[in-house]
């Protein structure tokens, strides 16, 4: 499992790479609200299932009298003039309960898409959650579940993670159960900030960590603050990888970078599997 | 007039453009960090943090004495935050279940005991369902902790700023209360996570304009194209920064010329601009001459 707290320090460039290098393995991509991971693994959809993620209420305005006990009770300001504002609604149902003219049904959301896929490096297991949509923590769990449903089929060692941003929801249903949490920071102030708190979230429910610091020349200082926190803090650092413009040229290309050769961060990126496979 | 800060993608430069832009206008401005995950403009605002507040939601706690374990919270519960063990009557030998007929009532009230309900408080919404339609009355609210809100003040700049506490699932309630403080007569800065989902509806909300900061690689386009859906259904306006503008390829110029979506400003890949961030330093005092960009960033959304 792959994660970072703060945004854009290469998780995916990472899971991708390891796609690449890892064998026995299958992938999942649970950054269900901005899914990238296909852009590097090109899948062929195999499979697609809706997700519905939760219900939304829907007032009948024919039965509907108007009383107000739907706007009274809802916590989330999500009922004005008798209309239900579908993005504030979560689902929750009280109107529905509290309604004497049982004039609110809860309907089914129709909230997203997952995907099962075949890639040339193995089977993805994938997510779309629809636009402005909730419930990203359960479209996680289905991701992760049916990665692990095919993994014990196809009689596979692992499942790679490649995990969303932040320290919420879809990061703590991601997280649960997994066997190492590889953190990938880069040397500035806020990735040292953000690297601090996912790690706490990380071992809050038991998950052992393993860092990565990527662009790690960007600022030496800051690597070194990243080193001494991580051995203070008994978290082993696996690879410092170097910034690299090759990093953005496999991207443009859509391909891992270690598909790259005469690069500066292929043998950091292999050396940093083959250290994390030997941590699982 | 409130303005926002989103991207879809992370790393492409949110907290940049909103610290960077709060720090060139020369106006009464109100800076609101709702990245409360992972809050960081506070890196390069640098407040002097004057004052704290505690945000808590309200969860269930059942009264076990008043409950009789009938389930209705536990059905009415939309997030499985409660579950209800109904007393069973477990016949405890073989001596008791030959007397089964004889010793029903006695047995009745000694096992009731045996009900039970557990609640999951990092399942639960507070929506109150549960305490509203409880017919016995037995369910109370207590508050539980999800984050904190710190006000401070920067160079004339009032600052607030949400921090989820660690482990805790939900961040929209926090984002919520952050903006609450939302002072209307101030021009309003919101640096709002990354990502499409509940979060960062909840902060872009009520916005009148949002800037979507992006880079020009697949990635960036991808996540861009999320966020442009979001903010269509939302019925917010919104305009384009390119970051790093440089350094991939022309694919996000050409969509947003498509599309019709204004952009506002490139700002191309500068290696010092790079190392300032890394020490917390903001572009524009980096680089002076972002000031005036700026500037002309913030008079466009006006103007358009």
């Amino acid at each position: 499992m792959i994660i970072s707290g703060k945004g854009g320090t290469g998780k995916t460039v990472i899971a991708a790479s390891f796609a690449a290098l890892a064998k026995n393995k299958v992938m999942a991509d649970c950054d269900v609200d901005a899914a990238d991971l296909h852009l590097l693994l090109h899948p062929e959809v195999l499979e697609r299932h809706d997700f519905k993620g939760g219900k939304k209420a829907v007032i009948d305005r024919e039965r509907c009298s108007e009383c107000g006990k739907c706007e009274e009770v809802c916590r989330f300001n999500a009922i004005e003039n008798f209309v239900v504002d579908t993005i504030s609604c979560e689902g929750c149902g009280v109107c529905s309960h509290i309604c004497p003219e049982d004039a609110i049904k809860m309907e089914e959301n129709l909230s997203g898409e997952w995907f099962i896929s075949r890639t040339k490096y193995g089977s993805l297991v994938h997510a779309k959650l629809g636009i402005a949509e909730e419930n990203s923590g359960k479209l996680v769990t289905v991701v992760r579940q049916n990665a692990k449903l095919i993994a014990e089929r196809e009689k596979k060692d692992f499942i790679i993670i490649d995990g969303p941003p932040g320290i919420g929801c879809p990061v703590i249903a991601s997280l649960t159960g997994v066997d190492l949490a590889l953190v990938v920071t880069e040397p500035t102030l806020s990735g040292i900030h953000d690297l601090e708190r996912v790690c706490k979230v990380a071992h809050h429910f038991g998950v052992k960590t393993y860092v990565c610091i990527n662009k790690y020349d960007l600022n030496l200082e800051n690597s070194k603050t990243i080193e001494k926190y991580c051995l203070d803090s008994n978290i082993e650092i696996g690879e410092k990888i170097p910034f690299d413009q090759s990093v953005t040229d496999a991207l443009v290309r859509g391909v891992p970078v270690v598909e790259m050769s005469n690069n500066k961060v292929t043998r950091k990126i292999e050396n940093l599997w083959n250290r994390v496979e030997k941590n699982l | 007039m409130i303005i926002s800060i989103a991207s879809g993608k992370g790393g492409t430069g949110k907290t940049t453009i909103a610290t960077s832009l709060a720090l060139s206008l020369n106006k009464s401005i109100q800076f609101l960090d709702c990245d409360v995950e992972e809050p960081d403009a506070h890196i390069f605002l640098k407040p002097k943090i004057e004052s704290k507040k505690t945000v808590s939601i309200p969860v269930p706690q059942v009264d076990e004495v008043r409950c009789n374990f009938c389930g209705k919270c536990a059905q009415v519960c939309a997030y499985n935050a409660i579950a209800v063990v109904k007393p069973v009557r477990i016949p405890k030998n073989e001596k008791e279940i030959k007397n089964r007929n004889s010793s029903t009532t006695a047995d009745e009230s000694s096992n009731k005991a045996k009900g039970k309900v557990l609640i999951f408080p990092e399942l639960c919404h507070g929506c109150g369902g549960c305490k509203l339609l409880c017919p016995e009355k037995a369910i109370t609210e207590v508050d539980k902790d999800i984050g904190l809100i710190e006000f401070g003040e920067s160079k004339g700049i009032q600052f607030i700023h949400g921090k989820l506490n660690i482990g805790e699932a939900l961040s929209p309630p926090l984002i919520r209360a952050v903006k609450e403080y939302i002072n209307p007569t101030r021009t309003v800065i919101i640096d709002v996570p990354p990502g499409t989902s509940c979060p960062v509806i909840e902060a872009v909300k009520g916005s009148d304009y949002c800037i979507l900061v992006t880079e020009p690689t697949p990635f960036g386009l991808n996540d861009l194209i999320l966020a442009v859906e979001v903010l269509k259904k939302l019925g917010i306006p919104f305009g384009v920064v390119i970051n790093r503008a440089d350094i991939g390829d022309k694919k996000v110029e050409r969509y947003c010329q498509d599309s019709n979506i204004p952009v506002l400003m490139h700002i191309p890949f500068d290696k010092e601009i790079a190392i300032a961030y890394s020490m917390g330093i903001p572009i524009i005092e980096a680089k002076s001459k972002y000031i005036q960009e700026f500037g002309r960033l913030f008079e466009k959304i006006v103007d358009r």
